[in-house]
């Protein structure tokens, strides 16, 4: 519903709809990548490598790239 | 009946979106952080060589200072990970540095010191430097290179420990307390792969210290045959 919602509010024939859906896509798959995924990236309990004496108390803060 | 329908239809709508965004998570980890920390990475070591390659200011200023936190100051190369294999090394182990290469456990010693230079590095993403950390067996040989020298690392043994278990970095690797003699390196690195539940530790001793201007013997970097 939503998606055709914004379908039918492109404008232009239908190559030009299409092109300006795929500008939507990668804007918003450049958005995820480049300032929303590094940020969740160290919430996420996979890729710690340092031996850490804190390393279970504090897990959830630091050092779980 | 009408509303009711709709927003059904948006919720089904958002679980989609939903789905899609963490797929798309799962590339950008697995996919795209190796293609950035591999780019940056590489840039890092091209630097260190030219750095390393250029004389130094005036003679005499070679005396070992501290390295300032998160700047990279060595580069490992390891045969048995492939003839190009080569990591720089930064001063830290926080989560920015081991994105940027492999990372040095602030307060352990330089590479070539008695004592344990201690490393950390990812099993995956990020470059996963240390990716194939499992396959190095005794006698397989790291090469750290300095400003100032080579030194040439033979591994010795692995263990596989708890994320707690920090005495695989004492200055004597599983001693700690007791007063170095030996010049140790260790490495460690997130196991089982995908993972962060324990950790995999490779102990390697020096085997020998080459200045930097007389370069490495030939040979060294020779990959290893399968074992």
């Amino acid at each position: 519903m939503i998606y055709a919602a914004i379908w039918r509010a492109l404008p232009g024939p239908l190559v030009v709809r299409l092109l300006l859906a795929l500008v939507l896509v990668l804007a918003v798959v450049a958005v995820l990548f480049v300032w929303v995924f590094p940020r969740i990236a160290p919430l996420m309990p996979f890729n710690d490598n340092t031996v850490d004496q804190g390393a279970a108390a504090v897990a959830h803060v630091r050092e779980v790239s | 009946m009408k509303l009711a329908r709709w927003t059904l239809g948006i919720v089904g709508d958002l679980l989609v979106t939903a789905g899609l965004v963490l797929l798309l998570f799962v590339g950008w980890q697995l996919w795209f952080t190796d293609v950035t920390a591999n780019r940056t990475q590489d840039a890092t070591v091209s630097r260190l060589t030219r750095d390393f390659a250029a004389p130094p200011a005036t003679p005499g200023t070679e005396t070992p200072k501290a390295v300032p936190f998160g700047s990279a100051f060595a580069i490992v190369r390891i045969p048995r990970f492939g003839a190009d294999y080569a990591r720089p090394v930064l001063e830290g182990t926080s989560r920015d540095i081991l994105q940027d290469g492999i990372g040095h456990y602030d307060g352990t010693v330089l590479p070539g010191a008695v004592g344990n230079f201690a490393v950390a590095g990812h099993r995956t993403t990020y470059g996963r430097p240390f990716h194939d950390i499992d396959t190095l067996r005794a006698g397989d040989l790291i090469v750290v290179e300095t400003k100032t020298a080579y030194s040439v690392y033979a591994v010795k043994r692995h263990e596989i420990v708890a994320p707690t278990d920090v005495q695989v970095v004492a200055p004597v690797p599983d001693k700690p307390g007791a007063k170095p003699t030996e010049r140790w390196m260790t490495m460690t690195a997130c196991h089982p792969k995908y993972s962060a539940a324990k950790r995999y530790v490779v102990f390697a001793q020096l085997v020998k210290t080459y200045k930097h201007a007389d370069g490495l013997p030939a040979g060294t970097l020779t990959v290893p045959k399968k074992a």
